[in-house]
């Protein structure tokens, strides 16, 4: 399934709930896309939920690791929230995790923002 | 479509003897797929359970994104050769490209620290955790080789069917 983000707004921490694959060619870049517009748009505390996201390969990867830096680079924050087993082992044999705040639930994720 | 499927019934069986197949595909993104696909279909003919299946579809998807990315460059004149091997102990996985080639060695680590916030080169890494054994060949008009092996999780039965685990 193409990748799907919806953006909803929690105070000014904006959540995309995403479902799909973060695989190269479209899913890639509909997650740059909407990283970029939310940065255009202003925001700079972005949550992003992959809980229907069910297989990122190692283009997808590039992507988080690509949203992380545009995010952190407009002094931003950037979380993950609900990450699927798949998604979870993926982040930890590539070390990602030292790399991505990652949330186990929204409301601690949303408390987590400076 | 339909051809695609009836391709499919064939890769089953194929799985239960030792056989070998070759699939020519074109520098195409949706070549990537179709890999991924035809190895799933394999894999779990052969009798890998459903984490390995993804595993193993996985590498193979990474191996044949590299062939089109990197070794052809995306050339739509250039062919990606997908090969499997079964014998009864092993499945081994070519995906030869048409580009220059390269050698493992000079792969930069992705768990590197260094390393860590590039935006790709995270690919052959994938292959070799989710294989068995990974190594770079020249192929035979001078692009990569790129050789996956998996040992098949039980046995083949000798009437051509799988041996109940």
């Amino acid at each position: 399934m193409a990748l799907q983000g919806t953006c909803r707004e929690v105070g000014d921490i904006a959540i995309v709930d995403f479902s799909g694959k973060i695989t190269l060619g479209e899913g890639s870049s509909t997650l740059r896309k909407t990283i970029r517009d939310l940065i255009d748009q202003g925001h700079r505390k972005i949550l992003l939920n992959l809980g229907d996201v069910d297989y990122i390969d190692s283009s997808g990867i590039g992507e988080l690791v690509g949203a992380y830096t545009t995010v952190r680079n407009a002094k931003g924050e950037l979380k993950l929230v609900h990450l699927t087993k798949r998604v979870h082992d993926l982040l930890q044999i590539t070390r990602l995790f030292m790399v991505f705040d990652v949330q186990s639930d929204e409301s601690n994720a949303l408390r987590s923002f400076k | 479509m339909v051809r695609i499927q009836g391709f499919f019934w064939g890769l089953l069986s194929m799985a239960e003897t030792n056989q070998r197949l070759e699939v020519m595909l074109d520098t195409h993104l949706e070549s990537v797929d179709l890999a991924e696909n035809i190895i799933k279909r394999v894999t779990e003919a052969a009798g890998f359970d459903e984490d390995e299946v993804h595993k193993m579809g996985m590498a193979i998807r990474e191996a044949v994104v590299n062939a089109y990315n990197y070794g052809n460059c995306q050339d739509r004149k250039k062919k990606i050769l997908l090969t499997v091997e079964f014998n009864p102990e092993l499945m081994t996985i070519h995906v030869v490209d048409e580009g220059e080639g390269f050698a493992l060695c000079d792969v930069p680590d992705p768990l590197a620290e260094e390393n860590l916030l590039r935006t790709s080169g995270r690919g052959i890494f994938l292959m070799k955790a989710f294989m068995d054994d990974l190594r770079v060949e020249r192929g035979p008009k001078g692009g990569a080789d790129l050789v996956m092996c998996k040992k098949l999780p039980h046995r083949h039965s000798g009437n051509g069917r799988s041996a109940a685990r």
